[in-house]
């Protein structure tokens, strides 16, 4: 049984806006799924029908088995959401908002105190369960926004943009979590805009823009499907050099038209013949002042499906820097 | 169903509970509720206490005895206007969608933050109760009357913060629930709160006069002045009764149009 099946969903607003137009998913038990797409492109809409807090206005969406419009009841019952900004309330303490989310998903008392340590414990914040979550940094807040999410052990969760405005320290250990969680059997649909989130913790990856899913399957998939390796290099001295230089890299593989006044180069056979490059370069008398080896971004998967770039693709992670 | 019946009533309860702490750990919230009121009282029945002389004003032991219901509805009013905030608040920050997408009732949620309200209704019903009596006031019915205080300031509050919420499920908006604070004095001044109806000149008299605020503070006044009669008991009921319908229909569709308008 699929964990998150949509057929067709859609979601007009007033005045005919779609901003969700004709989703199919089919996200497997088990398994991380991310949601990548620029603001407005429809992943919190989309999130927000999944999790019955807005209903469709076309098609259908089964959630655990449960029809998120016939069922609504059973679906919450087996979700965990962490949404967008972390909605907690800062005049509560982390104890509270989890002895809080226990009762709302109706466990006992007792079993809501033993969870709720247990998890305030899992995200590191049992020192701080009795501060005011005011007083929380963003990514404290993030952490007791999954252990609320987590309280009455969801088979799918639900995190939207989970690391949105998070420092680096605060994102990885989010991202551990979150693989953890998926290690222990709980299906994870992770809606992002950080390319580096979509690639470091999904299985799979659907990409949406105005709405439609314009590309999906694994990170590796979606960036073999775009193109090969290339290779960006510029001279020490190149003024006069680039035509030597040109000849050495068509050896091995594709010149491409150079950007920003570097060379380049799409390799063949991938990352191996970068040693070779460099020993032909220096063998031609070419002295290489930078060299760095550009593999293909979900970034580069977006705009060959929609012409334009995410707006989290300045995140990516930083190309392997080879030669100075 | 009983069981289901019993985890909604916990969710009630421990929302009521959180809406109490939330309010009291806000000053901006808690500050209308007793202080505003307090004040209020304190300056009228200070400055305007010769109005017990003038020619066709209730016999009252003391101008305070007068007021004192009027600073009890004054403090339900304001009660329904912070709760309204509070909640506006909640969906402001995205708080009311955790709660959302709990497996419970929304209904649930709604009458949690009204227990709240009742709640802080019933305290500031005991405060005015306190103060009064130390200063001098009697309740004339006793007991009897102070718990009937009690219950019907309570439902009072209920009432207009079952309003409170409607607008505020229906606009998203703290601000606009803020706005509608002085609406809150209008209202008030346009009954017989802190002045005799009959003496009221028209057509503010005939407002007052119909001014389901009227019906509430005779029936809130009549255990302080003099005995239970039970008309003023009924019509205060009664207008109360009606407030609280129309407040809670409100907010049945304000919560059936969330879920279609996805805000």
């Amino acid at each position: 049984m699929a964990a998150i099946e949509t057929k067709q969903l859609a979601r007009e607003f007033e005045g005919g806006i779609k901003a969700v137009d004709g989703v199919d998913l089919d996200v497997a038990g088990g398994e991380i799924y991310g949601f990548l797409g620029p603001n407005g492109a429809g992943k919190t809409t989309t999130v927000r029908m999944l999790t019955t807090l807005l209903a469709p206005t076309g098609g259908s969406a089964t959630v655990a088995g449960f029809d998120v419009a016939a069922e609504p009841g059973e679906v919450r019952r087996k979700i965990g959401v962490a949404l967008q900004e972390a909605a907690l309330d800062p005049l509560m303490t982390g104890r509270e908002l989890i002895h809080l989310q226990a009762t709302l998903h109706g466990l006992p008392r007792e079993r809501g105190d033993e969870l709720g340590d247990a998890l305030l414990g899992r995200v590191g914040l049992t020192q701080a369960a009795d501060r005011r979550v005011g007083t929380y940094s963003g990514g404290m807040r993030r952490r007791l926004d999954l252990a609320a999410a987590l309280v009455h052990e969801p088979s799918v969760l639900f995190l939207d943009e989970p690391t949105t405005g998070l420092d680096p320290v605060s994102r990885q250990a989010i991202w551990e979590e979150v693989e953890k969680l998926n290690a222990e059997g709980t299906t994870v649909f992770l809606t992002t805009q950080y390319l580096e989130e979509a690639d470091q913790l999904a299985d799979r990856v659907g990409i949406i823009s105005a709405g439609r899913i314009v590309a999906e399957g694994t990170p590796a998939a979606l960036k073999s499907e775009v193109g090969k390796p290339h290779l960006e290099l510029s001279l020490v001295d190149q003024h006069g050099r680039e035509a030597d230089c040109e000849r050495v890299l068509a050896r091995f593989g594709k010149p491409l038209p150079a950007k920003d006044g570097k060379l380049l180069v799409e390799l063949e056979h991938g990352t191996s013949e970068v040693g070779p490059i460099v020993v032909a370069l220096d063998e031609a008398g070419l002295a290489v002042e930078s060299l760095d080896l550009v593999q293909p971004s979900l970034d580069d998967v977006f705009v060959a499906k929609t012409g334009e770039h995410l707006e989290g693709a300045e995140e990516a992670p930083a190309d392997e820097a080879i030669a100075g | 169903m009983s069981g289901r019946l019993a985890a909604n009533a916990r969710v009630v309860a421990a929302l009521g509970a959180r809406s109490v702490r939330q309010t009291l750990r806000r000053p901006q919230l808690a500050a209308p509720l007793i202080i505003f009121p307090t004040l209020l009282l304190a300056i009228q029945t200070g400055g305007a206490g010769g109005a017990v002389d003038l020619p066709g004003f209730p016999e009252v032991n003391g101008f305070l005895d007068f007021m004192l219901a009027g600073a009890m509805v004054q403090s339900c009013l304001l009660a329904g206007n912070s709760g309204g905030i509070a909640l506006a608040l909640d969906i402001e920050m995205g708080f009311t969608d955790r709660l959302f997408a709990a497996p419970v009732s929304r209904y649930s949620v709604v009458l949690g933050r009204l227990a709240g309200t009742t709640v802080l209704g019933a305290f500031t019903a005991v405060w005015f109760i306190a103060i009064g009596l130390i200063s001098g006031a009697t309740i004339e019915e006793g007991v009897l009357g102070a718990i009937w205080i009690i219950a019907l300031v309570a439902a009072t509050a209920l009432a207009f913060g079952s309003i409170g919420a409607a607008i505020a499920l229906r606009t998203n908006s703290a601000s606009v629930v803020q706005g509608l604070f002085p609406l809150v004095f209008v209202i008030l001044f346009l009954s017989s709160a802190f002045f005799p109806a009959n003496l009221m000149l028209e057509p503010a008299a005939s407002v007052a006069e119909y001014n389901p605020l009227s019906f509430i503070v005779e029936g809130l006044r009549e255990p302080i002045l003099s005995s239970f009669d039970g008309e003023d008991e009924l019509l205060a009921l009664g207008s109360v009764l009606a407030l609280m319908a129309f407040g809670l229909w409100m907010c049945a569709l304000a919560l059936k149009g969330r879920v279609r308008r996805g805000a």
